[in-house]
């Protein structure tokens, strides 16, 4: 049996490779939106702040936890948003076809 | 007892990884969407559902269980971060990211120390050393990149100063400190225990993440803000190695990754490493006097009639903006300019350098904001052959970027830096305030060329005055 740890490991590597070549392929024109819309996707630690946020063991943890689902909220809400409204700006020649 | 309650528990479980499974997939996906421009949008909607099928797949988690705080916690992050994408104007969008990197690093600090706490106070749980080790780096990565970032964010929005902040023996002190918190992050892996030495621990990383980014001018944020997005990825994947969280450990990695590159590109396009960037405390005395010989070379001044002919008769316009655009808010003015152009038949195309805005990509954002199409907007590597076979080069507000000492003179600062080929255009029309040097101080041999026109002025007044003349020749 592979440790759990190694496993984990595995995953990182490998993701690793995968960001390295979908984000090689991301053109300048959208490295803005790329950089707040990873953002978004780095905000995922909510779903740790969410577990600690409601497992009620200690008023410590549900505090630091409900502060972790603000930001992270906070994050990804932002992140998504106004990865959106950036890229609703991005258009073809709006004369075309006249 | 029936195992009922077992089974039910395993197949939550299942079916919360067969979430997170979907949701790595889409964020993937999204990021490959990112690919271009035409499905950019639908590829981000496409992460954004990754993101909420993780979080309603969280809530069968059978460790909650009060759901009070996690809505409290959900519908204020929920309102602030939805007020800040929408206020936020697309020239600060350099400090909104460079925010948010700095709360999804905090975030996973916070659920390192949740973890810290929760498994201190019970020592009946064994904490194994990767588990110990997870949990101190997430804090330490999580650390630097909350204080760094809201140095970076008080930096570009001008509440502290962007010059780089030096004082004496700071490489020594700095190296000290991080001597200081690898010495408590080892006691604390090893022992596990004494929450002074974690607050302690916790103080020391956020100090050094403050003075990794005050000894960085403002002039490379770029590569800053890039890193930062990098190490919020490395917080978030840490964070999944203490929980044990594959979904984590994915998008951790996959922006860890995307930061990294980004990071790169700056790099190379500023023609410095890393370590010069970060260590180098450039633009340190800003406003530099004039480098090399003004002496007897002279610049052709010109009114905007002439370059309104100069346009107005040409067949195909590069038009290269830099910062100082921004600045002066001008891509609306730019872009009318454009289509007067256009409806005389002109062939209008604007060369985009890497570092032309705050961050990378910036300067696209800001003209695509100003209407301009991408169609039109084109990166260095496209668009440095065509400079030859444009009649003209129109510079707004920009200036190293365009400087062919960069090319051929090896004896430049800037000798190296990959720049857009303006000099070979067969006219070139630059607008700016004076004949002051750039950033870096340094004196642009382009402005001395005979082919070479300077339009003195602030750039929306001349790019005002060319919007009213073009109509007239």
């Amino acid at each position: 049996m592979v440790g759990e740890l190694l496993i984990a490991v595995y995953v990182f590597v490998l993701a690793m490779f995968i960001g390295f070549e979908v984000i090689t392929k991301v053109p300048t024109l959208l490295h803005t939106p790329l950089m707040s819309g990873s953002n978004a996707i780095s905000g995922i630690s909510i779903v740790g702040a969410l577990v600690i946020a409601g497992r009620v063991d200690s008023p410590l943890g549900t505090a630091l936890g409900v502060i972790a689902v603000v930001l992270a909220t906070i994050n990804v809400v932002g992140g998504f948003l106004v990865t959106d409204r950036m890229l609703s700006m991005f258009k073809r020649a709006p004369d075309d076809g006249k | 007892m029936t195992p009922q309650p077992a089974l039910e528990g395993a197949l939550r479980a299942d079916l919360i990884a067969i979430a997170y499974l979907i949701a790595s997939v889409l964020f993937i996906l999204g990021l490959k969407f990112l690919s271009s421009p035409r499905t950019a949008r639908r590829g981000n909607r496409l992460a954004a559902t990754g993101m909420l099928i993780a979080v309603l797949a969280t809530l069968l988690d059978r460790n909650i269980i009060s759901f009070q705080w996690i809505a409290v916690g959900l519908v204020i992050g929920a309102i602030a971060g939805a007020s800040m994408a929408l206020a936020v104007r697309m020239t600060a969008m350099p400090q909104m990211v460079a925010l948010l990197n700095g709360f999804g690093g905090a975030a996973s600090a916070l659920v390192a120390t949740a973890e810290f706490f929760r498994l201190e106070m019970h020592p009946d749980l064994t904490v194994t050393t990767d588990v110990a080790v997870s949990v101190m780096l997430a804090l330490l990565i999580g650390a630097i990149t909350f204080s760094g970032s809201i140095v970076a964010f008080g930096k570009l929005q001008e509440v502290i100063t962007g010059r780089a902040v030096t004082f004496p023996f700071q490489k020594t002190f700095n190296a000290l400190l991080f001597l200081a918190v690898l010495a408590s992050m080892v006691y604390l892996v090893i022992s596990f225990e004494h929450e002074w030495v974690f607050l302690v621990f916790v103080g020391l990383a956020l100090l050094l993440g403050v003075l990794l980014v005050i000894p960085i001018g403002g002039a490379d944020m770029p590569v800053v803000i890039s890193l930062l997005n990098s190490y919020s990825g490395m917080a978030g994947a840490a964070a999944g190695f203490v929980l044990r969280n594959n979904a984590l450990i994915i998008s951790g990695a996959l922006v860890g990754a995307s930061g990294i590159i980004l990071t790169q590109i700056m790099c190379r396009a500023m023609n410095r490493s890393l370590t010069n960037v970060l260590f180098g405390a450039f633009g340190a005395q800003a406003g530099a006097a004039v480098a090399g010989p003004v002496g007897d070379r002279t610049v052709r001044s010109v009114q905007p009639e002439d370059v309104a002919v100069m346009l107005a008769f040409a067949r195909s316009v590069i038009i290269v903006p830099g910062y100082g655009l921004a600045v002066a808010q001008a891509q609306h003015t730019v872009r009318e300019l454009a289509s007067l152009l256009e409806k005389k038949g002109v062939d209008v195309k604007y060369a985009i350098h890497p570092v032309a805005g705050r961050m990378p990509g910036h300067m696209n954002v800001l003209l695509a904001e100003a209407d301009v199409p991408y169609t039109q907007l084109f990166e260095m590597d496209q668009i440095n052959r065509e400079f030859e076979r444009a009649d003209v080069a129109l510079v707004v507000g920009a200036n190293d970027v365009t400087n062919p000492a960069a090319r051929s003179d090896p004896s430049s600062p800037l000798y190296g830096m990959p720049i857009l080929n303006v000099d070979q255009a067969k006219n070139v029309v630059v607008i700016k305030r004076s004949m002051a040097a750039g950033f870096a101080g340094i004196d642009n041999p382009l402005y001395y060329l005979e082919r070479t026109a300077m339009l003195f002025g602030d750039a929306k007044k001349m790019l005002n005055a060319l919007v009213t003349e073009v109509p007239n020749v």
